[in-house]
């Protein structure tokens, strides 16, 4: 049973990953400085818990702050480019971190072994759940309370007034700045809530795996944080979980009987299923039929 | 209100708008007309701010406008429809018209987190005035994309008023329309000026140029050729050979 806890542990923080990239997404940002904020969010939570021994609640927000700060810093330059220089920028920046990272140094003694951040060896012994003694179930069950917590606010985002002028930047800019919409001002609050949303998933990485380092948080990450949201489709949050949940549980533990070949699959079921969904795997009619069946028809 | 001093907007070698000088009084509806590529649109890309100006200089209300920014116009009362209707096409009719609710008067009245994530009664029933206006109610929860051509335009005429627009600049409302269409168009024009709105109305629809203004500015390569009320404008012998053509006597 572990082995699905720990798959459904994987699921749940790599909703995270996706849903920070689902938010820029919706205002026609393409963004590859995920992975970074996913890493600052873990280092951070786990140089808290670890080092000064605080509690995982606060260490997580704080996470989230920090990624999210740092998001919003990167966001004014960073968002003032557009298109293929904006992939280029984030690119850089995510790197950035990762090579920040590599190079980190923080070690402090705990008894007779040195604990913290060690360059490329990385953080180990991130051991708040061993030590507080908690079940791979009830580590399982916290991911998805916040991963649930998360996706209500987006979800309420969506539907809110600030999610329908999300997607109007992301339909027209000039035509959303025309009307008075302030670019800078939404694509960057976009950003900076993406940046929260990965610090909070980076911490919550970090300690079910209780062992980072700098390549957990490579170019690849990024990419799956953006391929996530747009294999799934932008109608609603739930196309970033399905995405997830398709990619994760399906693609990757599914088919590992097939050894070697299961890398090739793997890009040819994604392409694949852009081809048979090309608004995604949860796209508007879906959402409206499972309204339908779900909300008795409560708006037709 | 509004006022051109010598506004020029070269795109290289082409001369899109040259020195063009044009006022518009409060509460007035001024034409701007002109053949196709006279420089109509550049100007009211220049004053709404999408391009800027190679040089002269553009007052409203007496501010100098170089230095505000797009979405800042809007703001101080300048709104605008495309020639190429632009509307947000995946939302819904009723979204266009929030979203499009920036004015500062709208920033006064309602705090920061209900003016972005709420939907209160009184948003609710000025953007229900805005679709009665443009004839749209019965469509409000439909996909913007999926209205017929007549009912988007309409649409986007009611997300420029959804900014509460001192100054409107309508960029060929009229273009594609039919005759009852531009009727319907005029009345509503003509509804706005009782509201107070300063209208700028680009367009190549003589029907309704010549109905609904109380002045007109031709443009010929991006000057100013003639200016003066529609009766004079159709009796101007200069405009009739750049412009009217062989229409002259329509």
């Amino acid at each position: 049973m572990d082995f699905y806890y720990g798959l459904a542990q994987i699921i749940g923080v790599h909703t995270l990953l996706g849903l920070s990239a689902y938010i820029l997404l919706l205002t026609g940002q393409v963004s590859l400085a995920q992975a970074g904020f996913f890493a600052i969010g873990a280092y951070v939570a786990g140089m808290l818990t670890v080092l000064t021994g605080w509690p995982l609640l606060p260490a997580l927000a704080v996470g989230g702050l920090v990624g999210a700060a740092v998001a919003c810093a990167v966001g004014f330059p960073a968002l003032r480019v557009r298109g293929l220089m904006l992939v280029i920028a984030t690119l850089a920046f995510g790197e950035g971190v990762r090579l920040f990272f590599f190079n980190f140094d923080y070690q402090i003694a705990r008894g007779d072994l040195r604990v913290g951040p060690l360059g490329g060896e990385g953080f180990r012994q991130i051991r708040y759940f061993p030590e507080n003694g908690w079940t791979t179930l009830e580590v399982m069950l916290f991911i998805w309370a916040i991963v649930a917590t998360v996706m209500a606010v987006l979800w309420w985002f969506d539907r809110s007034r600030y999610g329908a002028v999300l997607r109007a930047v992301g339909e027209d800019e000039v035509a959303a700045q025309s009307v008075g919409i302030n670019l800078t001002a939404v694509k960057v609050s976009a950003m900076t809530i993406g940046g929260a949303i990965a610090g909070i998933g980076g911490g919550l990485y970090a300690h079910y795996t209780t062992h980072i380092e700098h390549t957990s948080f490579n170019i690849l990450v990024a990419t799956f944080a953006l391929a996530y949201p747009i294999v799934g489709g932008l109608a609603s949050v739930f196309g970033t979980l399905a995405a997830v949940v398709f990619v994760q549980g399906f693609l990757i533990e599914g088919l590992r009987f097939l050894g070697d070949w299961r890398n090739l699959l793997f890009g040819a079921l994604i392409v694949l299923a852009m081809n048979l969904r090309p608004h995604g795997l949860i796209d508007a009619r879906v959402l409206a039929r499972l309204a339908r069946a779900f909300g008795g028809g409560r708006r037709a | 209100m509004l006022e051109l001093h010598q506004v020029s907007r070269h795109f290289g070698g082409v001369r899109a708008v040259d020195a063009l000088s044009l006022a518009v009084g409060e509460g007035e509806i001024v034409g701007l007309i002109g053949p196709n590529g006279s420089g109509k649109s550049t100007t009211v890309n220049l004053v709404s701010g999408l391009f800027p100006l190679t040089s002269g200089r553009i007052l409203f209300r007496g501010q100098d406008l170089a230095s505000v920014p797009v979405h800042r116009r809007l703001g101080l009362g300048i709104a605008r429809t495309f020639q190429n209707i632009r509307l947000f096409g995946h939302l819904t009719v009723w979204q266009n018209l929030w979203v499009a609710q920036n004015s500062p008067e709208d920033r006064a009245r309602r705090g920061f987190l209900a003016r972005w994530l709420g939907g209160s009664a009184g948003v609710r029933r000025e953007i229900g005035e805005l679709l009665e206006f443009a004839g749209l109610a019965p469509k409000q929860d439909e996909l913007a994309a999926n209205l017929a051509f007549g009912e988007q335009r309409r649409l986007e005429l009611a997300r420029a008023l959804a900014t509460r627009p001192k100054l409107l600049l309508l960029d060929e409302p009229a273009a594609g329309m039919n005759s009852e269409e531009i009727g319907q168009l005029r009345e509503r024009i003509l509804k706005l000026r009782g509201r107070g709105v300063t209208i700028l109305l680009v367009e190549h629809v003589m029907e309704l140029v010549m109905g609904v203004t109380d002045r007109i500015a031709v443009l010929n390569f991006g000057q100013k050729i003639a200016e003066g009320t529609p009766a004079a404008i159709q009796a101007d012998p200069a405009v009739r050979k750049a412009y009217l053509g062989g229409e002259a006597t329509s």
